[in-house]
């Protein structure tokens, strides 16, 4: 790798940071905004025009407050839990092609941080890695509350982690490779993945609430039985991580979704259109944004729609009901791949 | 693609640093930007405004520790199962008919477990 690439690659890990930032920042004015419109209320508009400034004036607030540290709390661990969660929340955004490629000089650039072949499931080894924040935060503060949330969080994030896998697997077994760009290649035009994997698709989206704790699955966060959950003792900036992570993760799954089950940056009739290669990738990459922008949109109006499980129905809709259907998806999956590929016989 | 040289994995370094950075400025701008005003209550355990009983570092239903315990079984299967999926094209039958009788022996397991109530949480 020559120099100008490592500096190119410098700029997209950069650009993908500061745009995963910028999107959590403007995802909670938004989460505010969605939920005002849907309960008829008008949502902050003090701060700027349309209350546009909000997320900054938060950010600015949550930077000069003050740190709390509780005196019974294990302080190495506290100030770790949260640097843990925005550490993870931060990293998965590397395997995930934002655009086809960019040609610069006669040589192709191509719009993501990098492409290993074992793209999903480097995402999955990080997100997995983020329960360590809530459950390592949780623990360190010392407080009932806390301790109740982070088990709750954990137990619940590991419990749909299942099946979450068994869903990719079925996905992986159509498309043949672990790399999210191959996986966005195949779906060119419109043989978009969720026509191919509904149950999957459905499957995939229900998991990616219970792992971004957010509501119907929002229990170790329960302020009406926990106070804040893990979080309780939080203040400041460790506070600003967890609900920044939590942010940035809603967006990464966002665009996970989108990449595996709805195209990625394909669209209908991409080949009837008559301009410039690099023209086309930014319309892609715009058509990319449009559609994990919906889906942020989506969570919100889910979380604003649906009440919230009780823990035992929980745990019951996780280990009854989603993992024998995933693993049931796996199978049928592979028997009608087989059938169509002619290989069914004995 | 199938193939990835180690140098693929240089921007995920690039990653690290960046993301390292952004949260060790932050934690440490944070510690002198704020007021530090404390006191004994203030730096007490929250326990709705109540005296503290006793800590936290107290014993939790084992029910959370089997989920974690039967985590780990199924996990391990799935993971076994990823590279079984991405050649599934290739094994064919062969491989189906293999990875059935492997599921069916995960399917017994997860039964057993369901008729002793593992997964009640009443």
């Amino acid at each position: 790798m020559e120099l100008f690439d490592l500096l190119i690659k410098l700029a997209l890990v950069v650009a993908v940071f500061t745009i995963a930032l910028v999107i959590a920042m403007y995802s909670t004015y938004a989460e505010r905004k969605v939920a005002a419109f849907l309960q008829d209320r008008l949502g902050p508009n003090r701060a700027g025009p349309y209350g546009i400034l909000q997320p900054l004036a938060d950010g600015g607030k949550m930077f000069m407050k003050e740190e709390i540290i509780p005196s019974k709390a294990d302080t190495f661990l506290f100030i770790l839990g949260p640097c843990i969660a925005m550490m993870t929340a931060c990293m998965t955004g590397v395997v995930i092609p934002w655009g086809n490629t960019l040609i610069i000089d006669g040589k192709a650039y191509i719009m993501q941080v990098t492409d290993i072949n074992v793209g999903i499931l480097f995402a999955f080894a990080v997100v997995s890695i983020g329960v360590y924040g809530i459950m390592i935060g949780g623990w360190a503060s010392n407080n009932k509350y806390s301790l109740l949330g982070a088990i709750r969080a954990s137990s619940q994030m590991i419990s749909y982690e299942l099946a979450m896998g068994f869903s990719i697997i079925a996905l992986i077994m159509t498309t043949g490779s672990l790399s999210l760009r191959d996986i966005v290649e195949q779906q060119s035009g419109f043989h978009w993945n969720f026509l191919y994997q509904p149950l999957g698709c459905l499957l995939f989206i229900i998991c990616a609430f219970a792992e971004t704790n957010r509501a119907p699955f929002d229990l170790p966060e329960c302020e009406t039985e926990l106070v804040g959950g893990y979080h309780t003792e939080y203040s400041s900036m460790k506070l600003g991580f967890y609900l920044f992570a939590e942010y940035i993760n809603m967006f990464i799954s966002a665009a996970i979704i989108s990449a595996l089950f709805f195209g990625g940056y394909n669209f209908p009739f991409l080949d009837k259109i008559d301009a410039p290669h690099n023209v086309i990738t930014l319309i892609g990459t715009a058509i990319f944004f449009a559609k994990i922008i919906f889906f942020i949109f989506f969570f919100m109006w889910v979380r604003w729609t649906l009440p919230r499980f009780r823990y035992d129905q929980l745990m019951h809709l996780g280990w009854y009901v989603l993992l024998p259907i995933s693993i049931l998806n796996v199978l049928v999956t592979g028997a009608v791949t087989l059938f169509r590929n002619g290989q069914f016989h004995f | 693609m199938l193939l990835s040289m180690p140098v693929d994995y240089l921007p995920i370094a690039m990653m690290f640093v960046v993301a390292i950075g952004f949260v060790l400025g932050t934690m440490v701008a944070t510690h002198y930007l704020g007021p530090k005003r404390k006191s004994v209550k203030k730096l007490d355990t929250f326990e709705c405004g109540i005296e503290v009983q006793g800590n936290a570092r107290i014993p939790f239903s084992i029910k959370y520790f089997l989920v974690a315990i039967l985590f780990v079984l199924f996990d391990v299967e799935v993971i076994f199962m990823y590279p079984w999926a991405v050649n599934f094209k290739s094994l064919g039958m062969y491989g189906f008919v293999e990875m059935l009788i492997f599921m069916s022996i995960l399917l017994i397991g997860y039964f057993y477990i369901r008729k002793k109530g593992g997964f009640k949480w009443e």
